[in-house]
């Protein structure tokens, strides 16, 4: 599947996506291309309402939609075939815009079985009780969760932040090769977003893709993309490098309306 | 009208067997009289199977009860009942004082041996008759409302085994008392009749267990009263827990009186069986009592299980607490009434109640019914009831991690229930809860649509 030409090898394709909410005929997606190949960081801008938490929802397999035609390919393999859970243990991971609460769902347990199915996945062993202890200790301090929070349910109670922040750890002991981070950098101060940029540098690699939805040049200070798309009604209106976040930023959304209007 | 001919000859078997019980039972007079009120009343009043203008019992019908006949343990078979058994089914701890009846008959040789020293008291009601006579004749019966109900009158009859504790004031180190109602294989259908007294005196503290457990698949009657005394000050901690034959009637009384500045702390945890009710009625009569009623059910099949709850506060300054919650599955059905009464001049009082329902199949029902009747004008009461199914959005995030279904399902019935447990002080009785409620988990996983194949 993956085109030969040069070092590039794609992570995640999508082709021609359509998509609907389930159940209905209103299409929220409206033919989405998009190529992410192994090593690079994308970010997703683009305003309220035009698609960007239902693309990377959709690639995660969120149930509330319907792909009507189009394709994802994960290392060219079909996803859309996928259970959301084999797409986690393929290696995929969505940082949500808005996390669940999950009532009295006692974090250690939770994290370590999802880290547990995802060696499973892979032919490995469970991980013991010591060494995940080390894991979720290490990924708490690295994104500034404070420890006390560990022993409440997952998310339950947590502020705004403190969610975004438990996603990122989750990030930390999933060691994903696709990152989906929706709006990861919304609702936090500054010094979480310098710790989340900061990660998110740090996992930078050859083995590893991001893409990241967000809303502010802001983050993109910290986390230098490669690329970056906007998302209008549906489509990807425009595409370019850095730079485009800083035209955006000076020209707002209306600029790229026109342009793809016209285009 | 056959169905009334059909009851009382029913009733004769209770008839019958109290003729023979007389004879058999400790000999004290002011005891028979006791006894023998209890069965006129039940006479007249028989079990409550009328389903017109009968609110209490709306939702559970106890014609089955009614209709079974079921005999009076009369023959204790020794060793019928190991302690290996016990340890492996029960919550144990050999530090605990536990006490064991089974089939409702007091058994030694299960037991801890009894205490009696210091001015505590801990052993089968029917040995000490003698020897705390003055403590029993003051509040043996006088909590109850046998009158108006027919389980309590026929357990009055045939009140013999069942604990007596007795803390003296001022004791805080009393061991945690256990009081084990194990229900054996027998041929016949048997009902058990556990009849039990606490009394913990002014600024006491107490740990109070009881444990209903059953070694049998066969159905039987656990007909249960327990009074629970606080004198000024005084605090218990007390859970429960009922695990039941899946074929079992279990109906049950926990009258608690607390006076002034007493805590009462309950933890129960249940499992359906055919039919099950809990009563518990507290009355708040002194300045500064306050009770926390905390429980956990969860009923599958065509179980049915019924909490009834009374709070009473009489007096100004006291606070009660209903924390409920419930899983149902499979064709379960489940009735939840609390019914808390402010009395007049009981100012300054705090009530709250909750009853939380997770319902895992179309096919299972609960009737909740929080009740506040205030007749004070400073009060504080607020009251939920909620009944609900888990949502699509918190089980794709559990699987957008990695866990399948089954697993997600398993976290998310367990961290529902999660609040109830962890609350539990006592390791033992919290771990021994932990483990079980694992276990009695419905075979259940959630039903979602989801995208993708294999
Ligand atoms: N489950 C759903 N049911 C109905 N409408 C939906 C659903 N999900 C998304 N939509 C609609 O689809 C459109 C796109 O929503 P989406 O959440 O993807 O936007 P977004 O680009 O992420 O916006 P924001 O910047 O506000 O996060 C919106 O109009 C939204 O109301
Ligand atoms: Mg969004």
């Amino acid at each position: 599947m993956a085109s030969n030409n040069g070092a590039k090898q794609p992570l995640l394709e999508v082709r021609d996506l359509h998509v609907v909410v389930a159940g209905t005929n209103t299409e929220i997606l409206k033919g989405v291309d998009l190529t992410v190949n192994l090593g690079e960081v994308h970010a997703i801008m683009g305003p309220n309402g035009s698609g960007k938490s239902t693309l990377v929802n959709v690639i995660a397999g969120r149930p509330d939609y319907e792909v009507t035609s189009g394709e994802v390919l994960l290392h060219g393999q079909d996803v859309l075939a996928m259970l959301p859970e084999v797409r986690a243990r393929e290696g995929m991971f969505l940082a949500f815009q808005y996390p669940l609460e999950l009532p009295g769902v006692r974090p250690w347990q939770f994290l370590k079985a999802a880290v547990d199915a995802v060696r499973k996945h892979r032919g490995e062993t469970e991980v013991s009780a010591r060494e995940f202890d080390q894991m979720y200790k290490a990924a708490a301090i690295e994104m500034g969760l404070k420890p006390e929070l560990a022993k409440r349910a997952m998310n339950e109670g947590f502020s705004g932040g403190e969610k975004k922040r438990n996603e990122m750890v989750q990030l930390a002991l999933l060691n994903p090769k696709l990152a989906l981070l929706d709006e990861t950098d919304s609702g936090l101060d500054i010094d979480a977003l310098k710790t989340v940029a900061e990660a998110v540098n740090n996992r930078r690699g050859p083995e590893r893709s991001i893409l990241l939805v967000t809303h502010y040049q802001r983050l993109l200070n910290y986390i230098k993309p490669d690329f970056v798309h906007v998302l209008v009604s549906g489509r990807i209106a425009v595409s370019g490098g850095p730079e485009l976040a800083h035209e955006l930023e000076s020209k707002g959304y209306d600029w790229v309306k026109e342009t793809a209007a016209a285009g | 009208m056959t169905q009334q001919v059909e009851k009382r000859e029913k009733y004769d078997q209770y008839l019958a067997d109290f003729e023979t019980f007389k004879k058999s039972a400790n000999g004290h007079t002011w005891l028979n009289e006791i006894r023998t009120t209890g069965l006129s009343t039940f006479n007249a009043t028989g079990f409550p199977t009328a389903t017109r203008g009968n609110e209490e019992w709306r939702f559970t019908n106890v014609g089955p009860i009614a209709r079974k006949a079921f005999t009076y343990p009369f023959k204790v078979s020794a060793d019928s009942v190991t302690k290996e058994q016990l340890k492996a089914i029960a919550p144990w701890d050999d530090k605990w004082t536990t006490l064991v009846f089974v089939d409702g008959r007091f058994d030694e040789n299960l037991s801890s041996p009894a205490i009696q020293k210091n001015g505590v008291t801990v052993s089968n009601l029917d040995a000490a008759l003698d020897s705390e006579k003055g403590l029993i004749e003051q509040h043996l019966g006088r909590y109850v409302e046998s009158d108006k109900n027919g389980f309590t009158a026929v357990n009055t009859a045939f009140l013999r085994d069942g604990a007596l504790v007795k803390i003296a004031d001022n004791t805080e180190d009393t061991p945690p008392v256990h009081l084990l109602f194990v229900s054996s294989e027998r041929s016949e259908p048997f009902v058990a009749y556990p009849r039990s007294l606490v009394v913990v005196g002014k600024n006491s503290k107490a740990t109070l267990m009881e444990s209903y457990i059953s070694l049998t698949e066969n159905g039987y009657f656990t007909d249960g009263v327990a009074e629970i005394v606080l004198q000024d000050g005084a605090q218990v901690d007390h859970f429960r827990l009922m695990r039941e034959a899946a074929q079992a009637y279990h109906i049950t009384t926990t009258q608690v009186h607390q006076s002034k500045d007493s805590t009462f702390n309950s933890t129960s945890f249940a499992r359906g069986s055919s039919i099950a009710r809990n009563q518990i009625h507290v009355a708040l009569d002194g300045p500064g009592a306050a009770c926390t009623l905390k429980g956990l059910y969860l009923t599958d099949g065509s179980e049915h299980i019924d909490n009834n709850i009374n709070i009473d506060h009489l007096k100004p300054h006291t606070n009660s607490d209903l924390f409920f919650k419930g899983i149902l599955a499979g064709k379960s059905k489940a009735v939840f009434s609390g019914r808390v009464i402010v009395h007049k001049d009981a100012q300054k009082v705090l009530a709250n109640q909750s009853d939380k329902n997770l319902i895992l199949s179309e096919n299972a029902r609960i009737n909740t019914k929080p009740m506040l009747l205030i007749y004070a004008d400073d009060v504080k009461c607020a009251h939920g009831a909620t009944a609900g199914a888990v949502s699509d959005d918190v089980i794709f995030y559990m699987l957008s991690r990695g866990l399948d279904m089954e697993t997600a399902t398993r976290y998310l019935i367990q961290g529902f229930a999660h609040e109830v447990i962890d609350g539990i002080p006592l390791d033992g009785f919290r771990d021994y809860m932990d483990t079980y409620f694992v276990e009695s988990l419905p075979a259940y996983t959630f039903q979602m649509k989801r995208p993708g194949r294999n």
